[in-house]
């Protein structure tokens, strides 16, 4: 169960989330929809804490994964975003080889065993659709890898610890048609697995890969439902608007 | 129309000549002054200069001790300065807060950079020396020498940490990675090149300073080599120093003078090109 129950978000007295109520529906895709500084790309965050890397951040409410509110003091951040994996917009592959960027998650969560390790990177890289292209260099630096591979190496990376919510904070937008393409196929490969969270600025990807859509304006969610009625009969005037191009 | 475009065009010729002359101008400077040493000095440089024990009251004979007092200053100074200085770095950047008090030892570490090495000789002397009773040691003079390389390290780590983009970080934080791992095996790692620079600054600035060492550990005349931390040592600029101004026969060893400034430029450019190729080696793992 994931959830986010009365969630308001403040950058010091800038509100950028305001009073968000969304369950997100489990092993499905879910795509967050919204003009620039709508809030979409905060509330993507908060499901890892990854706010909380940023000064003066302020947090109300609850955010509910795994059945705990991740905001509870006796949570354990590092433990949390193991569990809730994250693929930035940018391909941030670490300055080590393939095989050490995918192992990278389990190393520092204190997996030792070089067996294990090496099977789980290739059962990730295998996930990540990656596997068939670079079973061969394994010890190549990743930035030797086009920027679609390298964004897929970092799917691999953050399936390696085997989350149960993958964030991605649109993961495509700074790839090629083709590349692009990939990424959503494999996204439906793992929403089998998964549950997902993408953020994305291009509407028909948003109506391509995803079962639920959320549209968010100014901090505020604004509408809430599948897909296809998001794209077909929004409520909300703002959404139908927004989902056809008038505005945003 | 067409005459304010020859004059643009002309402007920019004299411009583009003027810095052109200038920068010619400076490379000239260095090749006589390295060629002024080399053909000075080439004359006395052979293997037993290098190898050997200076005789004749400094006349004769070779530059060993000294040779080998500037190579374990160079490696003390670093030893100390080295990790003392990252790890400084390290903590400004990512542990302290951004605030007035981190501005204010920001100030401070420039400054410090910019302070005279003559005083940083007689503070190393009164504190280490006199103080804490190292006498005239490769110890004293290594830690003097060590603070007086800090502050460029120090900030040179900074520096290089900020060129790390955020992105990294994140990646890392969100694989469950605790914040000294993620500085440990992602940050570090990514800003080891930059940080080497320092440090090949540093090992120039050090091996040719001579002030720092002159209270600290620098000795006349000592045909021996050292045997321990706190044994005193000849160093290639202090030697260089006093056959120039105070040697028992200036005329007789005004040629040893040239073979010291030979040998001790060719030690600064052969550690800075270990260093330089070293890091180039770092830059291409990570490309």
């Amino acid at each position: 169960m994931i959830e986010a129950k009365n969630l308001n978000l403040y950058y010091g007295t800038f509100q950028a989330l305001n009073d968000i109520n969304l369950k997100l529906p489990e092993k499905s895709v879910t795509a967050l929809i919204g003009p620039s500084g709508c809030g979409k790309s905060t509330f993507l965050r908060t499901f890892n804490r990854m706010n909380d890397l940023i000064p003066g951040v302020r947090i109300e409410g609850e955010v509910i994964v795994n059945d705990r509110n991740i905001y509870n003091k006796q949570i354990d951040i590092d433990q949390l975003r193991k569990s809730v994996g994250m693929v930035f917009q940018k391909p941030n592959p670490f300055a080590k080889s393939i095989y050490e960027n995918v192992a990278f998650g389990l190393r520092v969560n204190g997996v030792s065993d070089e067996k294990k390790i090496k099977a789980r990177v290739e059962e990730s890289l295998q996930q990540a659709a990656l596997w068939d292209e670079v079973k061969d260099n394994l010890k190549k630096s990743a930035y030797a890898l086009s920027g679609g591979q390298q964004q897929r190496l970092c799917i691999a990376r953050a399936l390696a610890v085997e989350p149960t919510i993958l964030l991605m904070d649109e993961p495509a937008s700074a790839l090629d048609p083709i590349s692009t393409s990939k990424i959503e196929e494999l996204i439906h490969e793992l929403k089998k697995q998964y549950t997902i969270l993408i953020v994305t600025h291009n509407m028909q990807q948003a109506a391509r890969v995803s079962d639920y859509t959320a549209f968010f304006y100014m901090g505020s969610l604004i509408e809430f439902d599948e897909t296809k009625t998001i794209f077909t009969h929004p409520v909300k005037q703002q959404t139908q608007n927004y989902v056809t191009g008038r505005f945003g | 129309m067409i005459h304010q475009r020859t004059k643009k065009k002309i402007t920019q010729a004299i411009a583009f000549n003027l810095f052109r002359v200038l920068s010619a101008i400076l490379v000239l400077i260095l090749v006589a002054i390295l060629s002024f040493i080399l053909v000075r000095g080439i004359a006395v440089v052979n293997w037993e200069f290098i190898s050997a024990m200076p005789k004749e009251g400094m006349t004769q004979g070779g530059i060993l001790p000294a040779l080998v007092g500037t190579l374990c200053l160079v490696a003390g100074s670093m030893l100390f300065a080295f990790p003392v200085g990252v790890m400084s770095g390290i903590y400004m950047n990512e542990f302290v807060k951004d605030n007035w008090f981190k501005r204010f030892i920001k100030l401070m570490t420039d400054n410090l950079a910019g302070v005279p090495s003559i005083v940083f000789g007689l503070f190393g002397m009164s504190l280490f020396v006199n103080t804490l009773g190292f006498g005239d040691s490769i110890l004293a003079g290594s830690l003097t020498l060590g603070l007086l390389a800090l502050p460029v390290i120090i900030r040179t780590t900074e520096e290089s940490l900020k060129t790390v983009d955020k992105s990294y970080r994140e990646g890392s934080y969100a694989l469950g990675a605790t914040k000294i791992q993620t500085i440990r095996r992602v940050v570090l790692p990514m800003a080891l090149p930059n940080i080497l620079t320092g440090f090949i600054l540093s090992i120039g600035r050090v091996s040719g300073e001579t002030a720092p060492i002159l209270f600290t550990v620098a000795a006349y005349f000592l045909p021996k080599l050292p045997s321990g931390i706190f044994d005193q040592v000849m160093a290639l600029p202090y030697h260089l120093y006093v056959l120039s101004t105070s040697g028992t026969d200036m005329e007789a060893s005004r040629s040893m003078a040239y073979g010291t400034a030979l040998v001790l430029i060719v030690l600064v450019l052969l550690l800075n090109m270990i260093a330089h190729y070293t890091r180039s080696a770092l830059n291409k793992k990570l490309k």
